[in-house]
């Protein structure tokens, strides 16, 4: 049953640079080169570069592609100029995330570009066609996801490091996606990131990864510190803190509501505009030793159940126990005391807002 | 890579050491190189309280690394006489020091024969191969 794991272009670059690797989302991943550690603290004091890889890319192209990824995300992709991204959701009919995204316009005109998690390519492809012969729109959808390579510079350094190759990045501004030269290259580079910090993520033809990897100077990241990054900040995993199968959430449970413009129809904009959520996405910071993980219960001071943790970890910058999950609205007051069942122990902790550790850029 | 093995310890396939001190009738015990490594930077320990009796392959605790949790299982029978404190404040020595200040806990009341159901230092060489 074991099924092949898709393979990111670098793979051997990452083995023989001592990288252990993990299956993730299909994929075949380095966790860890040096120790997460060391690379979450790479990120969060200079720089880190992390092949990515295994995100999806979709191009959707034609007349109707803005008609089209309207309706299928929940933010307004008529705002978006050329060169200008959106953070987003996918919805279905129930308000339920399929996904979350960046939806791109292209610098060059040329459409939609957006990026769905690890795994979910083939699947909103899917989804995109078939509501454009549903809606009977004129658009073509291509799943690229192995035509384009991604590479996440992320950290405080990174506008000086990346900069020194693309003069241009400099002035780029968050979210804004430009096409460049890296290395002889063609790339398409946009200001974002997943670690709260400052950084570019480079999409780059497959065949040529590796000039562009070699091109920036940093440490190479594995998963691992992507994760531990992305927990101090309160941002979701796709498929861990939602999932449309184990654990369905609209985009308000899931505190991005932010990315909802009821304004804009899209599918499930019906059910959430009348929606009240009974949980809410939080941090929580454990007082007590443990480590906070997938899974476990989540009860209030005097031992009611009032929800689950979806993420955790021992927060490398902080030092203390984090984690992120679904309480019952009300118990999500920041402050509020909670204990957390580990292993039958209940360990104290407070309600916190994320970020746990401030970024330094803003999101 | 290779990892350090003391041919002074016997092991069990789950990764833990046993220092065997006949004589006293007691052992020290920790966790392999080969575990530290695989388990990566180690957050957070938990162990028994001292006068707990364990069996052979019986429970011994947790430990987690910030990606994983994995549970210790004792490579003796025997009561619980001390617990190696400093591990509870800084996890980070059986990252640095399995063998040594990165051990875990100490054994008394022990049955010395049972390491014949253990591994020598060569057949644990081979097992992690």
């Amino acid at each position: 049953m074991a099924q092949e794991l898709r393979q990111p272009p670098l793979g051997d670059v990452h083995m023989d640079r001592g990288a252990s690797l993990t299956s993730f989302g299909g994929w075949e991943m380095p966790v860890e080169f040096e120790s997460i550690k060391t690379e979450h603290e790479a990120v969060r004091e200079s720089i880190g570069k992390f092949d990515v890889s295994h995100m999806g890319e979709i191009e959707v192209r034609g007349p109707d592609a803005d008609e089209l990824t309207q309706r299928l995300t929940t933010n307004d992709v008529t705002a978006l100029e050329p060169g200008d991204g959106q953070y987003s959701a996918v919805t279905d009919e129930r308000g339920i995330m399929l996904d979350d995204t960046v939806v791109y316009n292209r610098p060059d005109d040329e459409g939609y570009l957006f990026v769905p998690n690890a795994g979910h390519d083939e699947e909103l492809y899917d989804h995109w066609r078939s509501h454009r012969e549903k809606w009977d729109l004129d658009c073509t959808v291509a799943n690229v996801t192995e035509r384009y390579a991604m590479i996440a510079v992320q950290g405080p350094e990174s506008e000086a490091r990346v900069g020194a190759v693309i003069e241009t990045a400099r002035d780029l501004g968050r979210f804004k996606i430009q096409s460049v030269s890296i290395a002889g290259v063609d790339c398409l580079c946009s200001r974002t990131g997943y670690t709260g910090e400052d950084g570019f993520e480079l999409l780059c033809p497959w065949e040529d990864t590796r000039a562009v990897w070699d091109a920036i100077d940093g440490q190479p990241c594995g998963l691992g510190a992507r994760d531990t990054l992305r927990i101090e900040q309160g941002f979701l995993l796709s498929g861990q803190d939602f999932d449309p199968e184990s654990n369905p959430r609209t985009p308000y449970e899931a505190g991005i509501g932010f990315v909802v413009d009821t304004d804009t129809q899209f599918l499930g904009r019906d059910v959430l505009v009348d929606a009240t959520p009974n949980e809410q996405f939080v941090g929580i910071e454990l007082t007590e030793r443990g480590v906070p993980r997938n899974g476990y219960a989540v009860e209030s001071a005097d031992g009611t159940p009032i929800g689950t943790v979806t993420s955790g970890t021992l927060s490398p910058t902080l030092g203390v126990p984090i984690g992120l999950g679904y309480v019952s609205t009300d118990h999500a007051e920041p402050g509020t005391e909670i204990r957390v069942v580990i292993r039958d122990d209940r360990k104290a902790g407070l309600i916190k807002n994320p970020p746990f550790e401030h970024p330094t850029v803003e999101q | 890579m290779s990892f350090e093995i003391p041919e002074d310890c016997y092991y069990l396939e789950t990764h833990e050491w046993a220092r065997i001190d006949e004589q006293a009738g007691t052992a020290r015990v920790g966790i392999s190189e080969f575990a530290q490594d695989e388990l990566g930077d180690i957050v957070f320990v938990e162990l028994p309280e001292p006068d707990e009796e364990i069996d052979q392959d019986g429970e011994l605790g947790v430990v987690e690394s910030i990606k994983a949790v994995s549970d210790l299982y004792s490579p003796l029978s025997g009561t619980v006489a001390t617990v190696n404190e400093a591990v509870f404040d800084e996890p980070e020595r059986l990252n640095d020091d399995p063998y040594g200040d990165g051990w875990l806990l100490e054994l008394d009341e022990i049955d010395a024969s049972e390491s014949d159901a253990l591994l020598t230092a060569e057949e644990y060489e081979q097992q992690i191969e």
